[in-house]
C-alpha cells in the first residue's frame, strides 16, 4: 500500500531536542508508519549524539547531546535530509511489522466494566468479547507508565468516554478500552479506562530482555482464554 | 575502577525527609515508558562527584529538605553540596562543598536546609549500585532504580556498597558563585530590610528563561505577554515529576493534543491555564499544550525552589539559550575546572 508522504514541522522542544511533527496530526496506520520512516532515518543520521529517540502518534521527539550539538547545528543538516526524504516517503510501503497475540480471560469477574459497557452501547457481553478480539491493533505510543502501549483503533461501536472519576486501583494485566483506544495496564495503577478482562502476560517485566512484548509500529491480537487457560499460563486474578 | 570493597558502606542511619540514589539519569528508555529521572539539581551533583574524584555522573545521595544521617563502616572521602545546611561530622560542625574524611564509625548528618531543597552526597570512588536500564536513578512512580533496582528510597539500616577508589584528581572548593549557582533567591528576602536587599542586589524573584517551542503558536500575543510580564508562586505541588505554578491563567486555543514526547524543563498549560514545569521523573508522553521549555540551568534552581516562592518567566531564543550554556559550561560547570583529559569527555551532565 501506496502512503501519501505526511507534511513535516520541526519545532523546538528544549535545549536539547527538536519534535518532528507528521502534519495532520491523526491517528492512522500510515502516520504511524511514517512515523517509523523517519525514526529509522534519524537514528544513524544523529549517531551517537542522539540521546532519545521518542516516537508517538504523529510526532518524533529527538534529543541531541548538547555537549557535541546544538540548534543552530543541526536544524539546517535535519532540515536539508528530511525534505530530501519526503520524497521518498511517498514510495513508502508499510513496514511488516510484528504481530504479537496477547491471551485476554473476558468476563465480569476479571472485567469489572464488561457488562457496563454491554449495556451502553446496546451489545450482549459476548458481542463486546468478539468486537474487541476481532481485529488487530496498532502500536501506535507507549507512555503514560512503563510498558503502557496505546494501541488503536478500537471498533466504533465500542467507543466510550473515560470514567467520569478514575478507580483508585486498576489490577496489573487489565484490558482496558476508552475512545478509540485500546491497552493493557503493566502494573497496578491509577486508571480511568473501562474493564473488559485480565492478560496473564507482563506488559512490563525489567528482569528480562526484551522488558515488553510489544513495540512501537508493531500489532496486537487479543485472543479470548478461559479462566483455566489464564491460569495455566500463569494469570492469577 | 578498583576492585568492589563489599565490606565498605555507607550506612543509613535516618534518611530524613528524602533521600534518594540518583546518578546522571536514564536515557535512551523513553521508548519503553521510562523517564529520565537523574539530579533535580545537575549542578551540585556534579560539583559533589568532582570534588572527591568521580567521573561526574557517578551515583550520589540525593537528599531533599534535611534529616539525613549516614556512618562509614570504612574510611572514605565524601563531599557535600547544594542546598546550605548544617553539616556535622560526629557533631562538629564541618563545611559542605569539601572534601571531608571519614573513617569507620564517623557519622555525618546534613540538617534541615535553610536555602534551597536538595542536597548531593558523594562518596570517592562512587556508590557499587547495580543498573538497571543503564543507570542507577530512583524513580519510585515507576519502581525502578535505586539500592535494591525496585525504585525505593533510601530508609533506616540500608547499606550502600562503596565502588573502591576514585580514578581523577579531585577538585579543590569553588568559589562562592559556583557554589550558589544553583541556589534560589533567598526564600526570607522579603522579609529583609530595603538596605539589606540592596546589599544583596538580589530580586527575591527567581527567573525562568524559556525556550519558545511545542504549541507556542497557540498561544496568542496577548496570552503570551500575560505569561511573561506576570509573576507565579511556586505551589505545593511540587516534586520530582514537576512544579505546578499558581498565578495569572493562560489560555491556549489549542484543540485536544495528541500526546506527544515531552523534554525536561517543558511547560504544559492545562485547561485550569496554570503552568505545569515538567522535571526530571516527568511522564514521557502529554497531551496538554506546551508554550517552550526552562532552561535546563533554571530548572536546578527552580528544583531548589520552596513553595510560596515567586518565578517569572523571560523568553530566550535559539542563540541566546546556546550562550546561556557554553557560559554555564566556561565559568561554573566542574567539566572545565578539571585538568583531567577524562573530566572533560564525560558526556553528562552539563
Amino acid at each position: 500500500m501506496a502512503i501519501t508522504p505526511p507534511q513535516l514541522r520541526l519545532e523546538l522542544a528544549g535545549e536539547n531536542a527538536f519534535i518532528l511533527y507528521l502534519e495532520p496530526q491523526q491517528i492512522s496506520p500510515a502516520t504511524a508508519a511514517a512515523v517509523q520512516y523517519y525514526c529509522s532515518l534519524l537514528t544513524p543520521l544523529l549517531g551517537q549524539h542522539l540521546t532519545e529517540l521518542l516516537p508517538s502518534y504523529a510526532s518524533v521527539l529527538v534529543q541531541f547531546n548538547p555537549l557535541t550539538h546544538s540548534h543552530l547545528s543541526l536544524q539546517p543538516l535535519l532540515n536539508q535530509v528530511l525534505q530530501a526524504k519526503a520524497a521518498a516517503a511517498g514510495q513508502l510501503v508499510q513496514q511488516s511489522s510484528k504481530i504479537v497475540e496477547l491471551p485476554v480471560w473476558y468476563s465480569a469477574q476479571s472485567g469489572a466494566d464488561l457488562l457496563s459497557v454491554a449495556k451502553a452501547k446496546n451489545l450482549t457481553p459476548d458481542e463486546v468479547i468478539q468486537l474487541h478480539s476481532s481485529q488487530s491493533y496498532q502500536v501506535y505510543a507507549i507512555g503514560f507508565a512503563p510498558g503502557f502501549a496505546y494501541l488503536g483503533e478500537l471498533p466504533a461501536e465500542l467507543a466510550m468516554p473515560r470514567l467520569s472519576s478514575p478507580r483508585a486501583k486498576v489490577p496489573a494485566g487489565a484490558v482496558a478500552i476508552a475512545d478509540r483506544q485500546t491497552a493493557v495496564y503493566p502494573a497496578a495503577s491509577p486508571g480511568g479506562w473501562h474493564l473488559l478482562g485480565l492478560c496473564p502476560i507482563r506488559m512490563f517485566n525489567p528482569q528480562q530482555q526484551p522488558a515488553m512484548p510489544v513495540a512501537v509500529g508493531d500489532q496486537v491480537r487479543f485472543i479470548p482464554v478461559s479462566e483455566r487457560e489464564f491460569q495455566l499460563l500463569g494469570g492469577a486474578l | 575502577m578498583t576492585q568492589p570493597n563489599h565490606s565498605a558502606c555507607l550506612k543509613i542511619i535516618s534518611p530524613g525527609t528524602l533521600s534518594l540514589l540518583q546518578d546522571a539519569g536514564r536515557f535512551g528508555m523513553t521508548a519503553l515508558g521510562l523517564t529520565q529521572g537523574g539530579p533535580l539539581d545537575g549542578h551540585s551533583f556534579a560539583w559533589a562527584n568532582a570534588l572527591v574524584g568521580n567521573p561526574l555522573h557517578s551515583t550520589v545521595i540525593e537528599h531533599s529538605i534535611g534529616g539525613l544521617i549516614v556512618q562509614a563502616t570504612a574510611g572514605c572521602t565524601v563531599a557535600v553540596t547544594g542546598a546550605v545546611l548544617p553539616l556535622r561530622l560526629n557533631g562538629k560542625a564541618v563545611a559542605c562543598w569539601q572534601a571531608i574524611s571519614l573513617k569507620a564509625g564517623d557519622e555525618l548528618e546534613l540538617g534541615y536546609m535553610t536555602q534551597g531543597l536538595r542536597a548531593y552526597l558523594a562518596v570517592s570512588g562512587g556508590f557499587a549500585v547495580a543498573l538497571q536500564f543503564g543507570s542507577s536513578a530512583t524513580v519510585m512512580r515507576e519502581g525502578v532504580g535505586g539500592l535494591h533496582q525496585d525504585g525505593s528510597k533510601l530508609v533506616a539500616g540500608d547499606q550502600i556498597p562503596l565502588a573502591g577508589q576514585a580514578t581523577l584528581p579531585a577538585l579543590s572548593t569553588p568559589d562562592p558563585q559556583v557554589q550558589q549557582f544553583s541556589l534560589p533567591p533567598l526564600a526570607s528576602a522579603a522579609a529583609l530590610t530595603k538596605a539589606e536587599q540592596k546589599q544583596a542586589g538580589a530580586s527575591t524573584v527567581l527567573s525562568l528563561r524559556l525556550l519558545e517551542g511545542y504549541q507556542h503558536h497557540l498561544f496568542s500575543t496577548v496570552e503570551r505577554a500575560r505569561f511573561y510580564l506576570n509573576p507565579y508562586q511556586v505551589s505545593t505541588h511540587c516534586d520530582r515529576m514537576g512544579y505546578k505554578l499558581s498565578g495569572s491563567a493562560i489560555s491556549c486555543s489549542s484543540r485536544a493534543l495528541l500526546s506527544e514526547g515531552i523534554s525536561l524543563g517543558a511547560v504544559q498549560i492545562p485547561p485550569d491555564g496554570q503552568p505545569i514545569v515538567l522535571l526530571n521523573d516527568r511522564q514521557t508522553l502529554g497531551g496538554y499544550p506546551k508554550i517552550g521549555t526552562v532552561l535546563s540551568l533554571d530548572c536546578w534552581r527552580l528544583a531548589q525552589t520552596p513553595p510560596g516562592s515567586l518565578v517569572q518567566f523571560s523568553p530566550l531564543d535559539s542563540y541566546q539559550v546556546h550562550n546561556a550554556l557554553a557560559l554555564y559550561r566556561a565559568r561554573f560547570s566542574p567539566a572545565a575546572k578539571a585538568a583531567h583529559p577524562q573530566h572533560a569527555a564525560t558526556q553528562e551532565p552539563l
